[in-house]
């Protein structure tokens, strides 16, 4: 076993413990970036002046209106940016606007002033000349136009042309989905100062500190080491706040500078979903080939994702969805074409799954659509096709532990009840004519580490104070998802001392610098290592002292729960008279952490490489029951089984497995965006713009029965103490939920319909499908054809 | 801004035990109000009681003169509608060190993940754990909505979180015993609830000019005075729209009229030929209150937004802001009910079914107030409400369908339909109503009205439904409340197996 993976005996890793603010948290004085407004005196508010067109040339600006409202103090306007006016990385990005609207809400100006209210008032008087341009609205509008940010990317492995035609069948489709809204309950939040020594200081709301701290300093024209960061802890980011906080962070530390007052800047709800990317949407058209047997010979596909104006993450996010469009399943022959359409919308962005989830919807949706056709059931279709040893990727990485993937499968069957159930909802379906009950059980396979090599490193700054206590910071924000708890258990296993010995403190640049994202699953494993690397190096002199102390060798000095002892000694010692000796010999009793991940390696013109250290792997089985009248539907009961390694911290591991669940259920089935596509004025404006039109799942959209389990034997050697990440495999197990739905419409039909599900499958889509089927199966449908189906096929 | 000064002298708000003095601007919210006082544990997610991230406790009276301690959204609600009221935030559940065993059940048990919903959720599920009739129920009794401890999870039903997928939240709500000896909160419910104050709140610029002003009267006399004299006033009970005008559209009145605790706007009334709902009567509190005497109602009020917002939203206000969309009247049009409404003028009534007269227009003059809701009696028997949304709880409606029909020896002998979100207003399917009437309670007739149900209506696409669903869903509708009637649709959930 590796030093890293290997636990010491009695580990404090592994033991279930809430989350390290939950007290914080039901009380209240867990505090956000926006809480922290009362703190500071003299502040100012931040209110954008947002475009109402969707296309146009901004010809000028004029904020006279704004200036005679009481208490605007100050509009900022691109002309105000003293550096680099782009808040991306990618210079297509700008912060505002100097020529170009391109998308119906952007930020053009924004008006400081005492009050927010005052700073409405003043936005709303600012007036936009501008000459409205032609727009493109919807991704096939985009396709149609041939407009596309970057270079297409290609997968292409083995003989897609002569598989395809040697196949002994071959079937075709397209399918577009829709995107989605992270809705984190807390708003994009930052407020910024400039402080005593002339640092600016900004708290943000971001899962990227350091890129919020680089691209403060690029809008400014300042060094990085005049620029700090802080993140407290956010309400939730789910990718929203990888890249999008940035410009509102930039924005709101130059009204700082330009007024030598602090600035808050939080966007409300409206502007929150008007303004910031989303999940990206795609469209798909696919060919795919299958042997007598039902095994993938061939897929050829394209991959379109819906970029929105600026490029933003999308190119990471294709190249995810293209690395995972084969989910569990081995496609000898494969050509995957991808491309980022852009248009006049949002600047679509990371979303938990990262362009994965949207691979492998495609995927899902074709073996859920062609089993019938096979004559299978799409349970055991899926069977057949996963991956075994030897076998590797459409990317020529090979698939390390594909046992696991059954494994879990068969747990799974059997923990679910899987057999017996699926009887009995036939026998149920068959005395029943206006409710019928569904079930799926699908697979996740899901690559962990970023694709980019580099952003795969991670800093921790570990402080042993001479009273035994232990603050700790790495570079990892904490978002919800745990890792400080994480982070906590694996310094206490390192340094052996008990939980409550360790404090995390907020993440800053000023203590950890050129951290990378907190993103991609990897928040765990990057500082996780680094996190232990530090306890190490402090541990490693600490063994030296314990030796002179206990009078035994340093390799055989043991140090667990505050107790420090060696097999040759009969004396113990406290940690905290250990740690007072160190002091007193000069030791240092603090330590800088680094990781970095081995072995990765990704050529991306070619799309080859070894890109992830392992693969996370997961099932789950959903039974939904679904209503002829409206095409409601509840979902009745849900299983999981997911390899989370050996599980740093298994309460907070459930948590992300339940809430990905949840949150890639209402993506499939409830979430709905919708812009405005049509050649009214408000063409481009999203209409679902507020928590009264866009739905996220409630309690009524909980699975009424939920049963996760955690796959045995799972140790993954390539990670901190043997776990895995988790933060968004999850997700994807909700395909089981499309896919029941899938099966209960069938059950309308005849016994071999194929049913043809639009994304999200929405009550009226879910209607729409069982009309399909009926009018199929010659049944009295409500209207003859399914013409008003949003996504064709 | 120095031009600008506020005169609240006299409105005070007891706070988690501590009187303070309302500040701000009139339309100030209860959560920006109290934010601004340092207390930071109720939070804005949406703005629009949609997330209920911003709930907190407010002591109201109870029909038996005790208090409930209800939630509600601080985000909709005006903060001078707290003058003189008992409020609790999270941070006030705590005593001292110890937390509340609603925070710790949260807590332990994997509830919170960003933690940014959490505040919201811990007073809305404070608010079952004190709700006076929460007993322990037999097995047979549970399933998912509702423990063995009797908490009933509707009471969650208006509070988003994104991180936990909700069963944690669900397992901590059942988990709750009963509040033990000494718990203040509890003790607290046993006297009565602070009386609703007058209440005006000035606010002027240094000439004098009306900035904006907020006025709470203390008897219906007075409030229809006030509409006489100032007859653009906005007129305010909960606030549950109101509060979205404000905080959303920018809306800003120069005058807010408070009428959600007049006296004789509230109860229940009974007698041989009518049932009368007081106006300003919350929809939570007639849903207790009626206790299922009017069916048709009791199934609406379980799918009528969220316990959040029927905790303040009132059933006059349903149908003073006119929307075609509004959850209660198709159900009131199909029981027929009529409107009280009052004026300096005098007194009238007038039938549901001709109120509405345009897009949120109604023939209610600008110095009426609807002072109640009159359901004549007797009930029909056959009575069904089908809300057509995306989302379960807490959604709007694309379509909804209040049925009353009275069938004799088989034969429809009255038949009430009341549709709403297929046409500018809320309106009765007169025509189906017809062609039922007459003929045998049978599938055959159901079919044979379909198509005239589906033509009633104007249903437009919008970002909720197609136009065309829309018209499905009426089309299906009948045959739905058909097999309703006999068993079929019945929600079968609790047979599933875990």
């Amino acid at each position: 076993m590796s030093r890293l993976s290997q636990r010491p005996v009695d580990p404090i890793v592994g033991e279930r413990h809430p989350h390290e603010s939950a007290f914080g948290h039901v009380t209240g004085s867990a505090l956000y970036t926006d809480d922290l407004v009362g703190r500071l005196t003299g502040v100012l508010h931040a209110y954008p002046v947002q475009s109402t067109v969707a296309h146009a040339r901004l010809h000028s600006l004029d904020a006279d209106g704004a200036y005679r409202v009481p208490g605007v103090v100050r509009v900022i306007t691109a002309a105000d940016i003293p550096g680099v006016n782009d808040q991306g990385v990618k210079h297509d990005e700008p912060m505002l606007p100097e020529d170009e609207i391109m998308f119906f809400g952007q930020p053009l100006a924004w008006v400081l002033a005492e009050t927010l209210e005052a700073a409405k008032e003043g936005a709303a008087a600012v007036v936009a000349e501008t000459e409205e341009l032609a727009s493109l609205v919807t991704v096939r509008e985009a396709i149609a136009a041939d407009s596309y940010h970057g270079e297409a990317l290609t997968i292409d492995k083995g003989e897609v042309d002569s598989a395809l035609a040697d196949a002994a069948h071959v079937f075709e489709g397209e399918f577009e989905f829709a995107g989605q809204e992270h809705f984190y309950l807390e708003t994009q939040a930052c407020l910024a100062h400039v402080d005593e020594n002339e640092q600016i200081f900004v708290q943000s709301s971001t899962q990227h500190p350091t890129e919020t701290q680089d691209i403060i300093s690029h809008v400014l024209g300042v060094p990085a080491h005049e620029v700090t960061v802080q993140c407290l802890r956010m309400g939730g980011g789910f990718g929203g706040k990888e890249m999008q906080p940035h410009g509102y962070a930039a924005l709101a530390a130059l009204g700082a500078t330009l007024t030598g007052r602090p600035v808050r800047l939080r966007l409300d709800r409206t502007l929150d979903i008007t303004m910031t990317g989303k999940r990206h949407g795609f469209h798909s058209s696919w060919k795919v080939g299958f042997t007598e047997e039902g095994k993938i010979l061939a897929l050829d596909a394209s991959l379109t994702a819906d970029g929105g104006w600026s490029l933003d993450l999308s190119e990471p996010v294709l190249t995810r969805a293209m690395c995972h469009i084969d989910n569990a399943y081995w496609v000898p022959n494969i050509r995957v074409n991808g491309r980022i359409a852009k248009c006049n919308k949002t600047s679509q962005t990371a979303f938990r799954g990262f362009g994965g989830p949207q691979g492998m919807l495609v995927m899902e949706d074709i073996i859920g659509r062609v089993a019938p056709k096979l004559g299978l059931s799409a349970r055991e279709l899926r069977r057949r096709n996963f991956y075994a040893e030897g076998q590797d990727t459409p990317y020529y990485q090979p698939v390390r532990h594909p046992e696991r993937i059954g494994a879990c499968w068969d747990q799974l069957i059997s923990e679910s009840d899987l057999e017996a159930r699926e009887l009995e909802i036939e026998a149920f379906n068959a005395g029943s004519e206006y409710l019928k009950r569904g079930l799926a059980i699908t697979p996740v396979k899901f690559g962990i580490s970023f694709n980019l090599t580099a952003f795969n490193q991670g800093g921790a700054l570990v402080l042993v104070y001479k009273d035994g206590s232990v603050l700790v910071t790495h570079g990892g924000t904490e978002m919800g998802q745990g890792l400080h708890q994480k982070m906590l258990q694996v310094a206490a296993t390192t340094l052996g001392v008990p939980l409550s010995t360790v404090r995390l403190a907020p993440t800053r640049t000023d203590k950890v610098p050129n951290t990378s994202a907190t993103a991609a699953s990897s928040g765990s494993d990057l500082n996780g290592g680094a996190v232990k690397d530090a306890c190490d190096q402090i541990l490693d002199r600490l063994k030296q002292v314990a030796a002179g102390l206990l009078g035994a060798p340093a390799h055989e000095v043991v140090i667990s729960r505050g107790i420090v002892s060696a097999l040759s000694s009969s004396k113990t010692v406290t940690w905290e008279e250990l740690i007072n000796t160190a002091y007193f010999q000069r030791i240092q009793l603090s330590a800088s952490g680094f990781y970095r991940t081995e072995g990765l390696h990704w050529n991306l013109s070619q799309m080859r490489g070894e890109p992830f250290k392992y693969f996370a792997y997961g099932a789950a089985v959903s039974e939904v029951e679904v209503n002829r009248f409206d095409g409601s539907y509840t979902l009745r009961r849900v299983d999981i089984v997911h390899d989370v390694g050996d599980s740093l911290s298994p309460l907070i591991d459930l948590g992300q497995i339940e809430g990905g669940f949840v949150q890639g259920a209402g993506w499939l089935t409830l979430e709905d965006l919708r812009w405005d596509d049509s050649d009214r004025p408000s063409r481009g404006r999203l209409a679902t713009q507020g928590a009264s039109t866009y739905k996220i799942p409630s309690f009524s959209e909980a699975p009424e029965v939920f049963n996760v389990s955690l796959l045995d034997k799972a140790h993954e050697e390539g990670a901190v103490y043997g776990s895995k990440a988790v933060g968004e495999p999850p997700l994807m197990l909700a395909f089981s939920v499309r896919e029941a739905l899938r099966e209960a419409v069938a059950a309308f039909g005849a016994s071999d319909a194929s049913v043809q599900l639009a994304s999200p499958a929405t009550p009226e889509a879910v209607f729409w499908a069982i009309e399909d089927v009926r009018s199929a199966a010659g049944g009295a449908p409500i209207r003859a054809a399914a013409e008003g189906q949003r996504v064709p096929s | 801004m120095s031009a600008v000064t506020t005169d609240t002298s006299g409105c005070r708000i007891t706070v988690n035990g501590i009187t303070r003095d309302l500040t701000g601007p009139t339309h100030t919210n209860a959560l920006d109000f109290l934010r601004g006082q340092g207390l930071t544990a109720a939070k804005e997610g949406c703005a629009e009681g949609e997330c209920g991230a911003c709930a907190i406790l407010i002591a109201r009276p109870d029909s038996d003169g005790t208090t409930r301690w209800t939630s509600i959204n601080s985000c909709l609600l005006p903060a001078a509608a707290l003058d003189g009221q008992e409020v609790i935030t999270a941070e006030g559940l705590a005593d001292g060190e110890t937390i509340h065993p609603v925070q710790e059940e949260m807590a332990v048990r994997g509830g919170s993940q960003c933690g940014y919903c959490t505040p919201g959720f811990i007073c809305s599920m404070a608010a079952e754990y004190y709700r006076p009739e929460r007993a322990e129920v037999r097995d047979e009794q549970t399933d998912h909505h509702c423990g063995a401890n009797g908490f009933d999870l509707h009471a969650l039903s208006g509070n988003l979180c994104r991180c936990t997928g909700y069963r944690p939240i669900r397992d901590a709500a059942f988990a709750l015993g009963q509040p033990e000896e000494g718990d203040a909160l509890a003790a607290r419910r046993s006297r009565p609830a602070p009386e609703a104050v007058a209440t005006d709140v000035h606010r002027t610029d240094t000439a004098g000019g009306e900035l904006g002003r907020y006025r709470r009267p203390g008897t219906l006399t007075e409030a229809v005075e006030i509409l006489a004299a100032d007859s653009e006033a906005a007129v305010v009970a909960g606030s549950t729209d109101w509060g979205v005008e404000v905080n959303i559209k920018g809306a800003r009145a120069k005058s807010v009229l408070a009428i959600d605790r007049l006296p004789e706007l509230r109860g229940v009334r009974r007698t041989a030929d009518f049932i009368e709902l007081g106006a300003a009567h919350t929809l939570s509190e007639l849903e207790r209150e009626l206790a299922g005497d009017i069916p048709l109602l009791g199934k609406l009020f379980p799918q009528f937004a969220s316990r959040l917002i029927r905790n303040a939203a009132t059933i006059g206000g349903n149908l003073g802001t006119g929307s075609p969309i509004g959850d209660a009247p198709p159900a009131l049009l199909a029981l027929e009910a009529e409107l009280v409404l009052t004026s300096a003028r005098g007194q009238r009534r007038v039938a549901l079914s001709e109120y509405f007269t345009g897009y949120r227009q109604t023939v209610r003059e600008p110095d009426e107030l609807i002072t109640a809701i009159r359901i004549p009696l007797p009930l029909a028997p056959l009575t069904s409400f089908q809300k057509i949304a995306k989302r379960r709880f807490d959604d709007i409606s694309s379509v909804a369908i209040g049925y009353a029909v009275d069938v004799t020896d088989g034969i429809v002998t009255k038949a009430r339909i009341g549709l709403g979100g297929v046409a500018a207003t809320p309106l009765r399917a007169r025509s189906t109503e017809a062609r039922l009437e007459g003929l045998p309670w049978t599938l055959e007739t159901v079919h044979a009205a379909a198509e005239t149900l589906a033509a009633e209506g104007t249903p437009m696409d919008d970002h909720r439904a197609s136009a065309k669903y829309r018209t499905a869903m009426l089309k299906s509708s009948l045959e739905r409340f058909y097999a309703e009637q006999l068993g079929r649709t019945a929600a079968t959930s609790k047979e599933v197996k875990s």
